[in-house]
């Protein structure tokens, strides 16, 4: 039996042939190191995002995180949710809460779902797969498995908005959460605890609809890693990771930078120090390649 | 009678009233304390690209200011990043109130049409909840030709060398666009959101009849 069991919600970006694919690869990679099983939801839907709110109203988008909690408890039941991208997360905890908060809510919401033949009859906790790492495993048990370190790399630790704000991780502050460098330093390069742009907005889906606005904050995040002698970014989310790394050719064009900095998920990083291959860090699913990752994924193990 | 004229004519002289029972969220407005934080931390505020911070759309909905507000861009420049909710220190849920408003806006037909990030919201909840999945591709091009197909082929080059690199890194997948991720009981989902759209529709209204 595994160490730990999850109902998992990996969410739209993270399917095959999306933007987050090589998120998920590395997730299941080192998931596998640590022991951790991992079960997809059944038929698990969209979470509406935060983007969605025009059409979405109140109730429709708490309903279609609602039917997720009611496939979990009937398929996975007892089990937590756990989300690895931060939007999936936020969503089906801002509906847990508000569900919890207001009998109405909670009311119009369970005639909703009878529509689809479904029903909850317990809220579920919902966690993100940095809280897994952090509060269940731990730091220690995290560091355990590192055979690989990866020695002398200097990583920008880029928490951004969703994984960090409203909720955020227990014990962290929203304006310098530590977290995701003691992370870095876990893995065995050396962090950038004073890099000044960690929790600045991305621009989110402005990135699609008003990319001259977002371009001008992804360029902040961008100058503040290289100012502070990063190789590379790391990130918890599917949607920083995409804005900060696919955009960096236009913003070149756009402000006459020389940007080319790859843009890590953590759970690559891992992956790597932990003895895994290129691929199993999904190390091909950059669009900016970490030449500096690929020759230590080469190297051999040290036991 | 329209819409807009109904509820413009049940709330007539009283716009808190109006945002407190018909926008999500809206009964937080008249907690403001007009201290500007929320406005100050605000990444897109920075790039004065909102006509009117949210501090200044809660004195402004204080004072009555019904057309100003609802036909605001301000709202559609906010980017969920939700600076604004952990700094308020009176606790205000203010990124939830911007979506209300611009929800709300949207729902009357008062929201400015040509805003870009009105559009693509809308169309990624319908991406979205068509099958249940977002299909990226399809929401891409949703978003370059939504001023037709001239507009869309220009869009569509400028963003050429951004959608090559997703494709060789295989996280753009074309065929997508034939056939892409989906939910099975999309039957299902939709009746469950049918429904939802009912309650929803039928509580506001109540309360502009009561």
């Amino acid at each position: 039996m595994a160490k730990k069991e999850y109902a998992f919600y990996p969410g739209c970006s993270s399917q095959k042939g999306a933007s987050a694919s090589n998120y998920l690869t590395s997730v299941e990679s080192m998931c596998k190191t640590l022991d951790v099983k991992l079960t997809e939801i059944p038929d698990w839907n969209c979470c509406g995002a935060s983007i969605g709110y025009a059409e979405a109203g109140e109730l429709p988008r708490h309903v279609m995180n609602a039917r997720n909690f009611a496939l979990s408890e009937q398929h996975l039941p007892g089990q937590e949710i756990v989300a690895t991208c931060a939007a999936c997360w936020l969503g089906a905890r801002e509906t847990r809460e508000r569900l919890t908060h207001s009998d109405t809510l909670m009311a119009d919401t369970r005639e909703a779902l009878k529509e689809a033949g479904l029903q909850i009859k317990e809220m579920p906790e919902i966690r993100h797969m940095v809280e897994v790492l952090i509060e269940d495993l731990g730091f220690e048990e995290m560091a355990k498995h590192v055979v690989r370190p990866l020695e002398g790399v200097k990583i920008a630790g880029y928490v951004g908005c969703q994984t960090n704000r409203p909720f955020g991780v227990a014990g962290e502050s929203f304006e310098n959460p530590m977290y995701l460098d003691k992370m870095v330093e876990m893995v065995g390069a050396e962090a950038i605890p004073e890099y000044d742009m960690k929790v600045t907005c991305c621009g989110g889906a402005l990135a699609f609809s008003e990319p001259e606005k977002a371009q001008a904050q992804i360029k902040d995040i961008v100058e503040s890693a290289y100012d502070h002698g990063a190789e590379m970014i790391v990130t918890p989310c599917p949607l920083c990771q995409a804005n900060v790394e696919i955009y960096q050719g236009q913003i070149n064009q756009r402000y006459g930078t020389k940007f080319n900095i790859p843009v890590m998920y953590y759970s690559q990083l891992m992956v790597v120090a932990y003895g895994g291959s290129a691929k199993d860090a999904a190390l091909n699913g950059q669009v900016i390649k970490a030449r500096r990752l690929e020759e230590i994924a080469a190297k051999p193990v040290k036991r | 009678m329209s819409a807009n004229t109904a509820v413009a004519e049940k709330y007539r002289n009283n716009f808190l009233k109006e945002i407190e029972e018909q926008v999500e969220m809206g009964d937080w407005v008249k907690m403001c304390m007009q201290c500007g934080v929320c406005s100050g931390s605000c990444p897109t505020n920075f790039q004065s690209a909102w006509e009117h911070p949210p501090q200044e759309l809660f004195m402004m909905i204080r004072a009555g200011k019904r057309e100003e507000v609802l036909t605001s861009s301000s709202m559609w420049n906010c980017t969920s990043c939700y600076n604004c909710i952990v700094r308020c220190p009176r606790k205000l849920p203010i990124t939830h109130i911007m979506h209300g408003i611009a929800e709300y806006a949207h729902r009357l037909g008062m929201a400015p049409k040509l805003q870009p990030t009105r559009f693509f919201s809308g169309l990624f909840w319908k991406n979205a909840t068509k099958t249940g999945r977002v299909n990226e591709l399809k929401l891409s091009m949703g978003l370059y030709f939504k001023d037709g197909l001239g507009a869309g082929i220009k869009e569509g080059m400028k963003m050429k060398d951004v959608a090559l690199g997703l494709m060789k890194a295989k996280r753009l997948n074309p065929f997508e666009i034939i056939k892409g991720h989906a939910c099975k009981d999309q039957k299902g989902i939709q009746a469950m959101l049918k429904k939802a759209y009912e309650i929803e529709r039928s509580r506001k209204a109540a309360k502009v009849a009561g």
